[in-house]
């Protein structure tokens, strides 16, 4: 599987801020590759860099083993984290008017279908729902058939079902085989959607690789969580990792059902008790000290 | 690249013909103006006298002249005897005069006013004094003001029309998603003045010829060479929105500049009052603005009947202020908010 996109050393100074410092990875084409972090911590800077939009202080950008030119513009699709468009121009005139924009083009039909944007085809933009919104900006993203794809917090602000059917779009796109670049908060989005994350803080990556590897190389435990309330004895001696917070007691451990039983005689019931593994968001909050939504 | 000009073209206009309030305004105000100043100034009237004085190469002893020294009577000094005579002939001026040997002065036989400044000159000149008659009919103050209230409306459409949806296309990331396509600024910028120009000339030719029907202004030249006039004024001022929105961020700002650029060509151009009475100074320093090259040229064409030799260095002037603006505007663009 080739390289489709690369950064090399990518930097930005802004006055009295180093947005991105030093950041350098790859994408294979065809997967969807996620880069998480925190609010600030320079991933929208980072792919605005990539997308052309951004001049970089220092370093480079290569797509498919050229730098980035006028072939990337032609080939690149990006929905951008807050867009306007034009003031009255319906659904329908605006991706004909992006469309016209590129020489490649996708069957417009079909983009409509995708995004289920049939029945707003001749609906003012302003008069668009939040999550109608953003299908028409991944419609103009589509128009001119991408071979890769730039999604910035595409989710944000829409309800869990919107969420999800968007989801079920990106899922499709990427099965076309399409390459997608997408930058989230959510963890859950990302577990779900990315074959390779990068976690960005601070400007810089501080991990990177599947999700899984990640989580498998900094967890060989589960968790144990119990509620404070049903505690009645001490626990002092589990030998286990024990976190208190928020009225929770969190319990690391690898073999679940010793730690069960050696819990059984000191706690008033198990009907609070929880079992799970470690999440995306556990391994942030590990890494940089700091929530994800920070 | 002319598919996308033609697509930013096209959906600016449809943006701009959709917004109703906007283009509603665009044709209401100059009409609204043009029957507001032909109700007040109807009749043409003014409540002075005006002479206009031949250049004369030695200063002008006024001691040995007591009727440039007559109440409520307006000298002016005139280039030359062609543009005196033409002012005589529309009634702009009411008398002119020649002091140098031989003594001689011109009057327009319909003019009234021109009557009585012929019988005041008579009665404080002392000597002999050579008259000369040239016809024509009166110019009235809504056939002066036509075309500069024309311009007037015209500077405001290219200039606010063109910067102000510029900077809020900045502002809102609308440019910084045009940037991420093979958009050049070049073709946005074209598009735009395409699609402005379009727009302005269509709305400005249909509005004066519905107050030619209506108010039978006066119209001596070719219309074709008006529209000219008309495509390279607006070309200039829809550029100089461009270069003033260029680098701009802020809708504030761009106001600020806006309104910095429209004022003193709304005092300094011609619009309401003819500055031949200003300053020489004044007079140079507006030859810097479009506007005054538009209306000179429009009221020449309009009531002189100058043809396109005649306004070819005003034409010429205003299509070079716009290859000037374009290119600093394109140099100087910028897409992205930050």
């Amino acid at each position: 599987m080739q390289i489709a996109l690369e950064a090399r050393h990518l930097v930005k100074q802004y006055p009295g801020v180093l947005a991105v410092d030093d950041v350098s990875f790859q994408v294979r084409e065809g997967i969807c590759f996620g880069i998480l972090g925190p609010n600030g911590a320079g991933k929208t800077t980072t792919i605005e860099i990539m997308e052309g939009v951004t001049p970089a202080t220092g370093g480079e950008v290569w797509y498919f083993g050229a730098r980035v030119g006028q072939k990337f513009r032609q080939e690149a699709g990006i929905q951008f984290q807050n867009t306007a468009l034009q003031d009255f121009l319906t659904v329908r005139e605006t991706l004909d008017m992006f469309q016209t924009l590129y020489d490649r083009k996708a069957n417009l039909q079909d983009i409509i279908d995708e995004c289920s944007l049939n029945d707003l085809q001749d609906r003012d933009n302003r008069k668009l729902s939040g999550g109608q919104r953003q299908r028409l900006l991944l419609a103009v993203a589509l128009v001119n058939k991408p071979r890769l794809i730039f999604l910035d917090e595409p989710t944000t602000g829409l309800d869990p079902q919107a969420r999800r059917n968007f989801w079920d779009l990106v899922v499709r796109i990427r099965a076309a085989g399409t390459t997608i670049i997408l930058t989230t908060h959510y963890m859950d989005e990302a577990q779900i959607l990315c074959d390779e994350i990068a976690i960005m803080d601070n400007g810089k990556i501080i991990s990177q690789g599947t999700p899984e590897e990640l989580l498998r190389a900094q967890y060989s435990h589960v968790v144990i969580e119990l509620p404070v309330d049903d505690v009645s004895g001490d626990l002092s001696n589990l030998q286990h990792r024990i976190i208190e917070a928020q009225g929770i007691i969190e319990i690391e451990t690898e073999d679940v059902n010793a730690t069960l039983q050696q819990l059984a005689t000191q706690v008033r019931g198990l009907n609070g008790l929880k079992i799970r593994q470690r999440n995306l968001e556990d391994l942030f909050l590990d890494l940089t000290g700091h929530s994800l939504r920070a | 690249m002319l598919n996308r000009i033609y697509a930013i073209f096209r959906a600016r206009n449809i943006e701009f013909l959709r917004d109703r309030s906007t283009l509603g305004w665009n044709i209401v105000m100059p009409v609204v103006l043009v029957l507001g100043m032909s109700f007040i100034f109807g009749g043409g009237d003014r409540s002075q006298y005006t002479v206009g004085l031949l250049q004369s190469s030695d200063p002008i002893d006024l001691t040995s002249h007591p009727f440039l020294e007559t109440r409520y009577v307006d000298f002016v000094v005139v280039d030359d005897e062609e543009s005196g005579f033409r002012k005589i002939g529309r009634h702009q001026l009411d008398l002119l005069l020649q002091l140098e040997s031989p003594p001689r002065y011109w009057v327009n036989p319909d003019s009234p006013k021109g009557y009585f400044a012929e019988l005041a000159l008579l009665q404080s000149y002392e000597g002999q004094i050579q008259k000369g008659q040239i016809s024509g009919e009166a110019i009235r103050y809504v056939d002066w003001v036509l075309p500069g209230i024309l311009g007037m409306n015209m500077m405001f459409s290219c200039l606010f029309g063109v910067g102000y949806v510029i900077v809020r296309y900045r502002k809102n990331g609308f440019l910084k998603r045009l940037r991420a396509t093979p958009l050049r600024a070049i073709e946005f910028i074209i598009a735009q003045v395409a699609s402005r120009l379009m727009l302005t000339t269509t709305i400005t030719a249909f509005v004066f010829l519905g107050t030619q029907y209506f108010l039978a202004t006066r119209f001596e030249g070719s219309y074709l060479v008006l529209l000219l006039v008309a495509i390279a004024g607006a070309t200039a001022l829809i550029s100089m929105g461009l270069l003033i929105a260029a680098r701009v961020t802020s809708e504030e700002l761009a106001g600020g500049l806006l309104n910095l650029a429209t004022w003193p060509m709304m005092i300094l151009s011609g619009v309401w009052f003819s500055l031949e009475a200003a300053d020489e100074w004044i007079r140079h320093a507006a030859s810097i603005f479009p506007l005054t090259h538009v209306l000179s040229a429009a009221r020449a064409v309009i009531l002189d009947g100058a043809g396109l030799v005649q306004v070819g260095p005003q034409i010429l002037t205003l299509f070079a202020m716009s290859l000037v603006f374009l290119g600093l505007g394109a140099a100087f663009f910028r897409w992205h908010p930050n």
